[in-house]
């Protein structure tokens, strides 16, 4: 089963990487963007079949590693 | 004082932490390694030194704070030891738990190889014994993500505690925007643990522990240790 981990930067954690890529965006001619934020996203193959207990597999490895949850939000999501 | 200082594949600044530690203490640190699940009996203080612990990959010092030797370091920690980390070795032991807040990437984006100016802010540690409070001193930086960052109610509790170590500040010590070079919170450079004993600081005093090579500004902060920690 694969789950997918999206991470990003807590709302009120200063995000430099995305406002970087919002003022490279207005640079190219694009208008109309408001805030940017970027984030990760870690896809994960694992040996449980069950979904609800890969869910939690996965948020548990979130929560441990992959986000650090001072500066960091996360969703789990199955394919 | 018996000094550890630890190996992550990746770290680049053992050496220069081993001189400066050397000519303060005038005994050797032992260097340890990531995979060690013990610290060598009676080791006073560990150090957790500069570089670029797997690569970065992920966040900085996230993976090294996962490895075998930090579990030793936690109950070190936990039974009053003493723990330095400077730079990356801060950003691990963020990472670990072991000090409130994480490090951001510089507000700028820029890595930041220059000098900087920090204020003493308390002078009852092992640390900073041997400064005067307030006092100013210059030292390296060398990080592209040293921008302290930690919740308003977490920056007040340490504040509050007096656990900011280390402010930056500019040259005449004040703590100005423009002197807070990656733009952490507070102009917080360094902090310590509730027990005064785990001190974090992005900036590296191991490079001004020589007259011959840029001064010696950052010495008292491991002639403090040697003091404090000196065994019998």
């Amino acid at each position: 089963m694969k789950a997918k981990v999206v991470v990003m930067p807590k709302a009120g954690v200063l995000d430099p990487q995305g406002k970087a890529i919002g003022h490279a965006l207005a640079g190219l001619g694009f208008e109309g963007v408001g805030e940017v934020r970027a984030g990760k996203v870690i896809e994960l193959e694992l040996a449980e079949t069950d979904p609800v207990k890969a869910k939690a597999e996965a948020e548990a490895m979130a929560r441990k590693l992959l986000a650090n949850t001072v500066i960091e939000s996360f969703s789990v999501s199955l394919d | 004082m018996q000094a550890g200082i630890v190996m992550f594949p990746g770290t680049n600044r053992e050496r220069d932490m081993a001189l400066a530690l050397q000519r303060a203490t005038g005994r050797k640190p032992a260097i340890l390694w990531h995979r060690d699940t013990e610290l060598p009996a009676g080791t006073d203080l560990v150090v957790l030194p500069g570089g670029f612990s797997y690569g970065d990959y992920l966040r900085c010092g996230a993976m090294a704070a996962q490895s075998p030797i930090m579990r030793a370091i936690h109950e070190f920690a936990g039974r009053g030891g003493h723990v330095l980390g400077v730079c990356n070795g801060f950003q691990m032991l963020a990472e670990a738990g072991l000090l409130p807040g994480a490090l951001l990437r510089n507000a700028s984006l820029r890595f930041l190889s220059m000098d900087c100016h920090m204020r003493v802010e308390r002078t009852d540690t092992a640390y900073t014994g041997r400064f005067q409070r307030g006092q100013i001193f210059r030292s390296t930086m060398a990080h592209g993500d040293g921008n302290y960052f930690a919740d308003e109610a977490t920056l007040d509790r340490l504040e509050g505690e007096g656990l900011v170590a280390l402010r930056y500040t500019t040259a005449d010590g004040q703590v100005t925007e423009a002197a807070n070079l990656n733009g952490s919170a507070r102009n917080i450079a360094g902090i310590l643990s509730p027990n005064l004993r785990v001190l974090g600081l992005m900036p590296h005093p191991e490079n001004q522990v020589d007259p011959l090579i840029d001064g010696t500004d950052g010495l008292p902060l491991f002639e403090s240790l040697a003091e404090a920690l000196a065994t019998a």
